[in-house]
């Protein structure tokens, strides 16, 4: 008989607000419905009302794990669009960021991984090491999080000499842990036991869903923006790709592990060969145009399309970030497990639900609305939910 | 027996952590006074899964029309007097998205707030003299 097990909005197993319907017959989840849209903010709207330069604080807020990914992305977007090329020191510079990123995505997530296994000693020991890198980001750009190192035609503020010595401090501690976290999560009996062939997902599921990211290179697809359209510093600089071909939540762990050392490589040429001189070229215009981008997220391939007209504000906006393509595989990589996988099997992808609502439904019988009216509309309820709560 | 319960609340509060529709900072630095650095829980402060069980509500994110109705559910659930302590400037004056269509405003428009955190993130230091300041007040 089939029961339905519903998980969320608001419950202690992931931080952010989204709806599970797990349907289960016993203990084995034989189907799942995911509900989000919790988190949408009306991030592409707002971006037509805001400057070029205002935009990348906004896009910065859309998620604050990739925090960097997102004006990153819009960034190279705006340059396609006005022709513009970034001094080469800026592009080493956001190179560099965007790698030591990647690295504090991927020990978040490990630290969450762990903590949803039951297993709390790693997500304190994970976190530990976490925090020197949020301290680097905090000496060279001032914030934790929210760096804000990107701007259309260079990058906001310089690494300079003085704070190398500090990253390469890091780097060597990281290293180390990270061959100690590695060998732990791969000898472990106990991880091994809850990740191993757990949650499994096939490499014909994996295209057919269109993974990006981890998720695709855990399950034997070697896609990566990095390496097959190389943009900034990354066509100078010299790594692998991990692949993994289990595509196991195991294989996940591992592809994310491993990639940190590849990181670790990146930013240690890219500090070695960053070039001296200016850090941005001075935009005047943004010609009309379309452009668009793909970057490499922590969590996969993200894309961003930008409309201009000429003016100070873009025309158009369209973000896609990897977690829309990446939720949806949970859905066969579920099936069959039972309950207490689902917690980990759903984690798995690293899904982070404020990068994918991008919209929000509603509902007015079968009428064809345009946009202004699905925007009035919008408001309309906005208006009368306002009225309706308030103190 | 309200006595008894601020007397408890003051010495171990426990805070239930509620995403409205943030951009994961907030939580993630929530998450991040735990671990072995700030280790909060060395001062009784606990983060618990139910709302039915939290002294605290620790809120992040704007308020928006989905999240609105579930967040004023998740406030009915938690035994009173209960603490909202607003985390991050979204929460305290809705930040950039004020002028979005889905956005309804300010928590204090909808909850009693107790304490208001700015910042976009909060460092966990802010975080934690705010939790403390609150319970200085009770």
């Amino acid at each position: 008989m089939k029961r339905i097990v519903p998980i969320g909005p608001y419950h202690p197993l992931q931080e952010e607000p989204e709806f599970f319907k797990l349907i289960v017959e016993g203990e084995k989840v034989v189907d799942l419905e995911i509900n989000i849209g919790y988190n949408h903010r009306g991030h592409e709207f707002l971006a037509q009302k805001m400057t070029y330069d205002q935009v990348t604080f906004l896009v910065e807020r859309i998620c604050g794990i990739c925090s960097d990914s997102h004006p990153y992305a819009f960034v190279l977007a705006v340059e396609d669009v006005a022709h513009v090329e970034p001094p080469p020191r800026a592009q080493y510079i956001r190179t560099i960021i965007g790698e030591l990123e990647r690295i504090h995505s991927h020990y978040l997530w490990l630290g969450l991984a762990g903590h949803f296994i039951g297993y709390n000693t790693v997500w304190m020991w994970v976190w530990r090491y976490r925090e020197p890198l949020l301290d680097i980001f905090e000496l060279i750009m001032g914030n934790r999080n929210h760096y804000a190192i990107n701007k259309v035609g260079g990058a906001r503020r310089d690494i300079l000499p003085e704070h190398y010595g500090q990253i390469d401090k890091y780097l060597d501690l990281l290293e180390e842990k990270n061959t100690m976290f590695t060998k732990a999560v791969l000898d472990d009996p106990v991880i091994r036991a809850r990740l191993e062939n757990v949650g499994v997902l096939s490499k014909e599921d994996a295209i057919a869903y269109a993974v990006l990211g981890p998720t695709a290179r855990g399950s034997g697809c070697a896609i990566d923006v990095r390496k097959d359209d190389p943009y900034d510093a990354y066509d100078k600089v010299d790594w692998d790709e991990i692949v993994f071909d289990e595509g196991d939540v195991l294989a996940k762990a591992k592809v994310r592990l491993l990639e940190c050392f590849e990181s670790i490589k990146i930013v240690r040429q890219c500090l070695r060969d960053m070039p001296d001189g200016p850090i941005e070229t001075r935009v005047d215009e943004i010609t009309p145009g379309e452009g668009i981008c793909r970057h490499e997220a922590p969590r996969g391939e993200v894309f961003h399309y930008v409309r201009s007209d000429g003016s100070n504000m873009p025309a158009r906006h369209k973000i896609r970030a990897p977690s829309f393509m990446n939720i949806p595989s949970n859905v066969v990589a579920v099936k069959g497990y039972s309950i207490a996988d689902a917690a980990l099997v759903l984690a798995a992808v690293d899904p982070c639900y404020c990068c994918t609502d991008r919209t929000v439904v509603l509902e007015d019988g079968k009428k064809k609305l345009t946009g202004k009216d699905l925007l009035r509309l919008s408001w309309q309820k906005t208006e009368r939910l306002r009225r309706r709560y308030r103190r | 027996m309200a006595n008894a319960k601020l007397w408890g609340l003051k010495k171990s509060p426990w805070v239930f952590h509620v995403a409205a529709a943030s951009c994961n900072n907030c939580d993630i630095e929530i998450l991040d006074i735990l671990t072995p650095r700030w280790d909060v829980e060395r001062f009784g402060i606990v983060l618990v899964g139910s709302p039915r069980h939290a002294d605290a509500l620790l809120v992040t994110g704007v308020l928006n029309r989905k999240s609105l109705p579930r967040v004023l559910r998740v406030y009915e659930q938690t035994p009173k007097p209960c603490l909202v302590i607003c985390v991050g400037t979204c929460t305290c004056d809705t930040h950039m998205f004020a002028p979005s269509y889905n956005v309804v405003g300010p928590y204090d428009k909808y909850l009693p707030v107790d304490v208001y955190i700015p910042g976009c993130p909060p460092k966990p230091e802010a975080m934690i003299i705010g939790v403390v300041k609150a319970l200085a007040r009770l």
